[in-house]
């Protein structure tokens, strides 16, 4: 691509370690894409509206396609590949697929984990707490309310446990 | 998309950050959290042949207050800051860092990084000249501290040296008989606003107005700070009659541009409507009272 200097980048994904030789300007989204395999984020609009990228960076939602990888270096990533466990899938997962959640499904890796790291501080979230929540990410299938829906009923099955 | 190919050079300390600033020439930059600056490479209206990531220094994402100032590391996320109480005793710097772009933005965007970049459509310009609030600067053998109304000196460009470092921001604690807010209007969360407004209101008593702080974004190449509107308030009693008359200085100073965000009428009348909200806000939390503001946009 060009002679800019390889750099390693070394992160762990979804709790297993990984590293890649990358140009400096690989973004995120395309290191866990193109040089991991990682193909569950998605790349939406790449200019940090859709949220479709989104990913856990230590455990707090970023856009995957707003960040270089080097800057990640060394830091704990969670993709949409990391959720379910034993071929049993993540209540949150469970809650969009029952809720239909989604359609086309394209947003919807990114929905995951920004229901994730809302829940994960919030486990009770008022709707309004949810929109918050939400508002960065874009889904141009449902009309959103089937996505309240789904947030809804997983918060109250991850309490239930 | 692809950005402009550079080098990549990580600073452990300020120190560093600045020597390596003066080492790497003009194209080189400093990325902190590159929520500004990663759409612009990536889009190539920045191509700097060098980027200098600070992301991995220590200590500089300290929140604190202490002798009536709060101060705010430049590497502090917008979201750390939406959730701290000891910056949220400050509501207009709540109002503020809790209503930047979405959580994902505000989770990897710096308060630095937003201060340095000096975009007119930022949000912590308006909120910062509305209080008496300064940067600390680093520079190596040369450190300053600058008045945040001189800081930033016209779209894009801010007083700093190509070497020197923000370091912290420094927001002296308003009294208590003081309260501000900061609102602002956007097409949808991840967007910059069409216009944002900013108050802060010292009361004299209940109802008069001994000392006000009004200051308008989006409309001009940098946050507009209304004197007009605040002599409107100063000295008098606090009433529709008078927050109009603010309002109207407000609407008067604004200088919009018409393009894909509305219309430059459009956002004088989002002017006049957003200063009256902040005023109406920034009086009754200087009376005591604990008032939410928000943003607005669609779906909210």
């Amino acid at each position: 691509m060009s002679d800019a200097k390889q750099i390693r980048v070394r992160i762990r994904v979804n709790g297993e370690a990984r590293e890649a030789e990358v140009e400096p300007r690989t973004l995120l989204v395309e290191f866990l894409r193109d040089h991991l395999n990682l193909t569950g984020t998605h790349i939406g609009c790449d200019t940090t509206y859709c949220g479709a990228c989104t990913v856990l960076l230590d455990g707090r939602t970023v856009k995957s396609c707003t960040l270089f990888a080097p800057m990640a270096d060394g830091c704990e990533i969670t993709t949409v590949e990391g959720l379910a466990k034993n071929g049993n899938l993540h209540p949150v997962q469970k809650a969009f697929a029952e809720c239909h959640g989604l359609q086309c499904g394209y947003c919807t890796p990114g929905l995951l984990l920004s229901t994730l790291h809302l829940l994960s501080r919030t486990p009770k979230p008022t709707d309004k707490q949810i929109r918050k929540a939400i508002a960065g990410n874009t889904c141009r299938c449902t009309g959103y309310q089937n996505i309240f829906k789904a947030i809804r009923t997983a918060a109250a099955e991850m309490e239930k446990r | 998309m692809y950005a402009h190919p550079f080098s990549y050079h990580r600073a452990a300390s300020i120190e560093e950050a600045s020597k390596l600033l003066q080492q790497l020439g003009d194209e080189a930059r400093l990325i902190a959290g590159g929520q500004s600056l990663i759409p612009l490479m990536k889009m190539r209206l920045a191509r700097p042949t060098a980027l200098i990531d600070i992301n991995f220094i220590p200590s500089l994402d300290v929140i604190q207050r202490n002798n009536g100032e709060l101060r705010l590391g430049a590497l502090v996320r917008h979201t750390e800051i939406e959730h701290s109480e000891i910056a949220s005793s400050i509501p207009i710097v709540h109002d503020c860092a809790a209503g930047i772009a979405d959580v994902q933005v505000r989770n990897q965007g710096t308060i630095g990084g937003s201060l340095a970049e000096a975009d007119p459509s930022g949000d912590w310009a308006v909120a910062l000249l509305a209080l008496d609030s300064f940067v600390h600067c680093f520079r190596v053998k040369s450190e300053r501290t600058v008045p945040f109304n001189e800081f930033i000196k016209d779209a894009y460009t801010s007083v700093l040296e190509h070497d020197e470092v923000v370091r912290e921001v420094i927001i002296k604690v308003p009294p208590k008989n003081s309260g501000g807010a900061y609102v602002a209007f956007k097409r949808s969360a991840p967007v910059y606003a069409t216009v944002s407004a900013a108050a802060q209101i010292t009361l004299d008593g209940k109802d008069s107005c001994r000392d006000a702080r009004i200051v308008l974004g989006c409309v001009g190449l940098m946050a507009i700070h209304v004197k007009r509107a605040e002599s409107a308030l100063r000295g008098k009693p606090i009433n529709d009659k008078t927050i109009q008359q603010a309002a109207e200085a407000a609407r008067e100073a604004a200088e919009p541009q018409s393009d894909m965000r509305g219309s430059a009428d459009y956002k004088r009348t989002l002017v006049a409507a957003l200063v009256k909200r902040a005023i109406g806000i920034a009086v009754r939390r200087a009376r005591g009272e604990d008032v939410e503001a928000e943003h607005e946009y669609v779906g909210r």
